[in-house]
């Protein structure tokens, strides 16, 4: 019983907001197949009751004062844009025009 | 090329008493690393140049210098930046086609502490895309290669900067360390790297790909480089909310006296079983971490048999957690404000799924593709809180190891570096060639790598690990190791 078939991959790549060609798609899943394979040896051990780490160790939650400072320039915010009108980024169109 | 190579022979501590004794000058030293990154072209360690800004930098340096009041230790020294890690006006590719075109418009936090602080930025090392990978194969640039056999890997996936300070471009250069990413290339390229304290250095302007085991760290070829590089480099930074309030202790020559510098009496190191697995470690590299801890025993250490039993899960669980938040923080690269943008889209998604299809390597879909379907619904909480839940073990295995010993000492690999070529096929392979180091990221430790002599040729990486915050007691121990046993005086051979 494969743990990741051909469909599981094809929408996490529609997920994740990658186009894969069907070539890619099942050389990715016998990929992913494998690696799931392997970190199965987790399911094996007893973790019930133990906390999960979201940080190696404990960190305090630092504060600082609250003032403001400069914002980055609009003109150098947008000098990587691939497309741009003015200072805005331009993207393609979201919504169609009406009649 | 003979002058730039023995005018760059030496470490940073030596090129910076050359510079305080005018017997060189920071041009000089600069332009030295400037022709000898050309010379060494071959060994793709370099992405980009600044030579015209650097050669500026070194003359202020000299004016200072000359007026006796340089700015730090790191005033006029050159120094090298992963690609990951940006600089106002400066390209950080990350090694990726998506961001080929980005320029830099902020510093990160780590560049701007070293101009503040004089050192000079010559340029920008190849690595694996985003940081994925450990042989420096995965870069849209080329491989690095291996100043001690350029048929193989330099490691990864900071391999630029260690063969950069192996070969002698620059004495000192930055990388970033997710599960080993400094440490392992350090071992394979002969030289020490640092892998600081979790929070330690800001992650401000370090490209993310993990964000809770990435951590900044130095390249050099002495211990006490490094320990001068962390000092200018660490330290709470507002923008980065993990970065920790701890001051930062002041790490080089903090030795009471230089007779007290080479005595560990009293210090207790552990050697987990795990890590000494005879089946599993090369017998070459074995040999040669045995014969440092014989060195070490001479200084006064004492070593003690411990055991961290949840080692087998560490990559498992490493890699879990690391594709989880990759597939997260990569989803910012959508060809709308920077990087690649596909043509003829038909729309915003066909826009965003096209830009990322042609921007990302097979690796980086990979590990995106692994890390969605880890978070996506039905699987959370048998795969990542499973993971974060065998962090938490492997977490403690380390607190409950420190209550008996003060630092811990490991080979960095089980293998000294392989040949180019040897594990691009095989993804899980090449993941579990970070077998011993990713349990210091999951657990947020201090850990160095440091040549212990050759197997075959090639450098052996003896790894030490702290407590959290604990780097003063494993650099103490790397700089004890190092005066006796010497190996930082080897050098890979000179090409023909």
């Amino acid at each position: 019983m494969p743990r990741i078939k051909p469909a599981d991959l094809a929408r996490m790549a529609s997920l994740a907001r990658l186009a894969l060609a069907e070539d890619e798609i099942s050389s990715m899943t016998r990929d992913l197949e494998n690696i799931l394979g392997y970190v199965a040896s987790l399911e094996g051990l007893e973790t019930e009751g133990v906390e999960p780490t979201a940080h190696g160790f404990e960190l305090a939650t630092p504060l600082r004062p609250d003032r403001p400072v400069a914002p980055m320039d609009p003109e150098l915010a947008v000098a990587n844009a691939p497309a741009r009108q003015g200072t805005a980024f331009l993207v393609p169109k979201v919504l169609e025009e009406e009649g | 090329m003979a002058g730039a190579q023995s005018l760059l022979a030496g470490s940073l501590g030596e090129q910076r008493e050359g510079l305080d004794r005018r017997d060189v000058r920071a041009t000089e030293l600069v332009a030295a690393s400037l022709d000898r990154m050309t010379s060494r072209a071959r060994l793709g360690a370099i992405i980009s140049r600044q030579d015209a800004s650097a050669m500026a930098s070194a003359e202020a340096s000299d004016k200072r210098i000359a007026a006796g009041k340089p700015l730090s230790p790191l005033d006029g020294i050159p120094v090298l930046l992963k690609d990951n890690i940006v600089q106002a006006g400066e390209p950080a590719t990350c090694a990726s086609r998506i961001l080929n075109n980005y320029i830099s418009p902020f510093d990160a936090a780590v560049t701007e502490r070293l101009l503040a602080a004089g050192a000079v930025i010559v340029g920008r090392t190849n690595m694996d895309e985003f940081a994925m990978g450990s042989s420096t194969e995965n870069s849209i640039y080329g491989p690095s290669h291996n100043p001690w056999d350029e048929s193989r890997t330099c490691g990864g996936s900071s391999g630029g900067s260690a063969a950069a300070v192996s070969a002698g471009l620059v004495p000192l250069a930055f990388g970033s360390d997710t599960g080993g990413s400094i440490r392992q290339p350090a071992s394979f390229c002969g030289v020490v790297g640092l892998k600081p304290t979790y929070g330690r250095v800001s992650r401000w302007g370090l490209v993310a790909f993990a964000s809770s085991l990435d951590q900044i760290g130095p390249f050099g070829r002495r211990v006490s480089d490094c320990a001068v590089a962390l000092e200018w480099v660490a330290g709470h930074d507002e923008r980065d909310s993990t970065s920790i309030l701890e001051p930062s202790p002041k790490w080089s020559g903090a030795h009471a006296s230089p007779d007290s510098r080479d005595d560990l009496s009293g210090l207790v190191i552990g050697l987990p079983r795990e890590y000494f697995d005879e089946e599993g470690v090369e017998p070459g590299v074995l040999k040669r971490v045995r014969e440092a801890i014989s060195v070490l025993e001479e200084a006064g250490a004492s070593f003690q048999s411990i055991s961290l039993p949840h080692t087998s899960y560490t990559i498992a669980t490493y890699y879990l957690i690391a594709t989880a938040e990759a597939s997260s923080n990569l989803a910012r690269f959508d060809g709308i404000r920077y990087g690649h943008r596909a043509e003829q889209a038909k729309d915003l998604d066909d826009l965003y799924r096209r830009s990322r299809s042609e921007g990302f390597s097979d690796e980086v879909k990979r590990r995106i593709l692994l890390g969605t379907y880890v978070l996506s619904a039905g699987y959370y909480d048998a795969y990542y809180v499973k993971a974060q839940r065998v962090r938490t073990l492997i977490r403690r295995d380390f607190e409950a190891a420190f209550e008996t010993c003060d630092a811990i000492l490991t080979p960095t690999t089980a293998e000294v570096a392989f040949p180019l070529g040897a594990k691009s096929d095989d993804p899980l392979s090449m993941y579990l060639s970070d077998a011993y180091t990713v349990s210091a990221n999951l657990a947020g430790l201090p850990g160095l790598s440091m040549p212990c002599g050759l197997s075959e040729g090639m450098p052996v990486g003896l790894q030490l690990l702290g407590p959290p915050l604990g780097e003063a007691v494993i650099l103490r121990v790397g700089e004890a190791y190092e005066r006796r046993a010497k190996h930082h005086l080897v050098s890979p051979p000179e090409p023909q």
